[in-house]
């Protein structure tokens, strides 16, 4: 589904990601993980098409179609969405206008979707200003349950949640992604920023990679990766790309 | 009263389509009384609601003899050469709404005043809420599509009696050659509450303007609320002043600015002359294309019982914002408008329905040309 080829990306006269590589099946789940700053969300920003984040060499393939170049809503009329890190706040803009504005669902199904995840109160409210942190969470997933994407990217999609809305999120991603269908019949993709491998409780995972300085140091299964991470800190990581 | 419907619809589609978008409802589903005058003639005036009037100046004067202590009270005719002007006229032409003690009405009164063919239109308009009443009343102002110069010069002096309510929706649709002067003052008795809400979106010459509402009774309140966009060639100069005078009274006054090319001055005063008297000004503006929006908000304390503050920020639109809404799949040109709409969102505490959605139409419609 997705295919990233020695990808080199700029941010502000730095390179900041550095001849990523990266293939991700139709059906498959994969977790990035890897130290603050490393490039993570930047890798999710540039596949998602932000102006910010320039590619200076290698491509982006979704589903057979060169991206690397499109504009963002193209891309996500494609079939790629995102759950972001750091939102922003847009005053005025009611997150239930936002959610009628992008989909062709009426205002009671909207609301039966903000009702599954505990958002009807703020489908009133502006987006995201003075949401809580795990608000924003609910209020991104919200998003993505109208948009239906084939390709999700999430980021950091438990940081900020409390153990009971941790449930929630987890089922509604699994959801997201089809985990309650059949694995011959399943479709999407996604692929998982994680620090604490939470979400893996909810969301079984088919391969791990870890970041570090922009550049993919290790691949492997992302359960073992949690697992040496938390024992031994990432600078094993740096070691596992010699063996 | 009489009315003159032949002369309503002689106007050309085009000119009726201009009066819409400023309110104007022809069929009066929405309105409880209207007035039209077109140029310097009064071509219809009516009122349904019982305790509410609404005259012709001349007409008004002539009724009640105590109409005659409200004109030139609260706008002196010596303020400046548009008063002065408009003071000299002989034929006094312009609207008289009484309201009288303790009549309410939610459904607004519309005053329109249309400019066709005269090179200058005057209007002395004046507003007496007497005690406990409550009127909403929505003035369009408009030219016609085929008017290229011309200056409108209109009077206001609004008094709201104690405990009497009056809001005031003003939406202007000039033309491009059009020089506007409205020269308006309110004067708000004790715990009543009078709000003002502006709206203009549509290219002009000139405006220039700066209401004030001078809360003299306890307790009274004073709101401004003013949307505008400034199209290549228009200068708007306006401003809204609220003068802090007896105790317990509060005032806020907020604008949204946003420029397409044109220059919008936007001021504000807040005067606080006593002690438990509360002020805000916030102004938020929007430069899209290269245009000037200058904010002078004024605050300004007499005594230490008095707390005022402002807020003001002029800036393009963020463009992650723009490229969020973009990735939920809305292309750039509807992520902008979306923003720019959230921008214009300035909902306004108790209005009626009816107003705040004509409001919205005027935003709506300005948006398609974003
Ligand atoms: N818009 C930007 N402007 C300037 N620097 C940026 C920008 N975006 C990212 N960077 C820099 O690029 C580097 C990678 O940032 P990125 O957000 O991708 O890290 P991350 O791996 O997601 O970290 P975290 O785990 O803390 O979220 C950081 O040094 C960051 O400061
Ligand atoms: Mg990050």
């Amino acid at each position: 589904m997705l295919d990233i080829r020695d990808l080199s990306v700029r941010v502000e006269d730095r390179e900041v990601l550095h001849g990523i590589n990266l293939q991700i099946g139709g059906g498959e789940t994969h977790v990035l993980m890897g130290p603050n700053g490393s490039g993570k969300s930047s890798l999710l920003m540039t596949i998602m098409g932000f102006g910010n984040y320039s590619v200076t060499s290698g491509s982006i393939l979704f589903k057979g179609t060169d991206i690397t170049q499109m504009p963002i809503h193209e891309r996500a009329e494609l079939g790629i969405g995102m759950l972001f890190q750091r939102p922003p706040a847009i005053a005025g803009l009611k997150l239930g206008k936002l959610l009628t504005a992008t989909s062709q669902l009426g205002g009671e199904a909207v609301e039966a979707l903000a009702q599954s995840v505990n958002m009807e109160d703020f489908l009133t409210r502006d987006i995201n200003v003075g949401f809580s942190g795990g608000e924003i969470k609910r209020s991104e997933v919200l998003q993505l349950k109208v948009q239906q994407p084939e390709f999700i990217m999430l980021d950091e999609p438990e940081s900020g949640v409390d153990l009971e809305n941790m449930a929630l999120m987890g089922r509604e991603v699994a959801h997201l992604l089809e985990k309650d269908v059949h694995i011959i019949d399943r479709h999407r993709s996604g692929l998982i920023i994680t620090h604490t491998g939470y979400i893996l409780d909810y969301v079984d995972a088919d391969q791990g990679h870890v970041m570090i300085d922009g550049q993919i140091r290790c691949h492997g299964n992302p359960r073992e990766i949690l697992k040496v991470v938390q024992e031994k800190g990432y600078k094993e990581c740096l070691r596992c790309k010699q063996m | 009263m009489q009315t003159d419907v032949n002369e309503l619809e002689q106007l050309s589609q085009k000119d009726k389509e201009r009066l819409a978008l400023t309110g104007l409802d022809l069929e009066m589903t929405n309105r409880c009384g209207s007035f039209f005058q077109i140029d310097q003639d009064v071509v219809h005036t009516s009122c349904a609601a019982e305790g509410i009037e609404i005259l012709p100046i001349a007409v008004a004067l002539e009724k009640y003899d105590w109409v005659s202590d409200y004109c030139w009270k609260a706008v002196p005719k010596d303020k400046d050469k548009y008063t002065e002007y408009v003071a000299k006229q002989e034929m006094p032409q312009g609207v008289v709404v009484i309201a009288h003690e303790g009549a309410r009405s939610e459904t607004p009164l519309q005053a329109c005043l249309f400019l066709r063919q005269e090179k200058v239109q005057h209007v002395h308009n004046i507003v007496i809420a007497r005690e406990g009443s409550e009127i909403h009343l929505i003035s369009g102002c408009a030219s016609s599509a085929q008017k290229e110069h011309g200056a409108h010069l209109g009077v206001t002096e609004i008094y709201v009696g104690k405990n009497a309510k009056v809001t005031s929706t003003m939406i202007h649709n000039w033309s491009p050659g059009i020089s506007v002067f409205p020269r308006s003052m309110a004067i708000v008795e004790e715990g009543g509450i009078f709000l003002s809400n502006y709206v203009c979106m549509q290219p002009v010459k000139k405006i220039q303007m700066y209401p004030t509402a001078r809360l003299a009774g306890k307790g009274a309140v004073g709101r401004f609320s003013s949307i505008v966009v400034g199209t290549p060639g228009s200068h708007l100069d306006l401003g809204s002043r609220a003068i802090l005078g007896a105790e317990g009274t509060s005032a806020e006054l907020i604008t949204r600015a946003i420029t397409t090319g044109g220059t919008i001055i936007s001021r504000g005063h807040v005067l606080g002359e006593t002690d438990k008297t509360r002020g805000h000004i916030e102004c938020k503006g929007l430069i899209l294309k290269d245009g000037i929006i200058h904010a002078i908000p004024e605050i300004e304390g007499h005594l230490t019982g008095t707390e005022l503050s402002h807020e003001a920020a002029v800036g393009k639109i963020a463009r992650h914002e723009i490229e969020y809404l973009m990735s939920r799949g809305l292309n750039e040109e509807e992520a902008t408008a979306t923003i720019i709409r959230g921008f214009l969102d300035v909902k306004i505490s108790g209005l009626p329905e009816v107003l705040q959605k004509q409001i919205d139409d005027a935003i709506d419609k300005a948006e398609s040309g974003f």
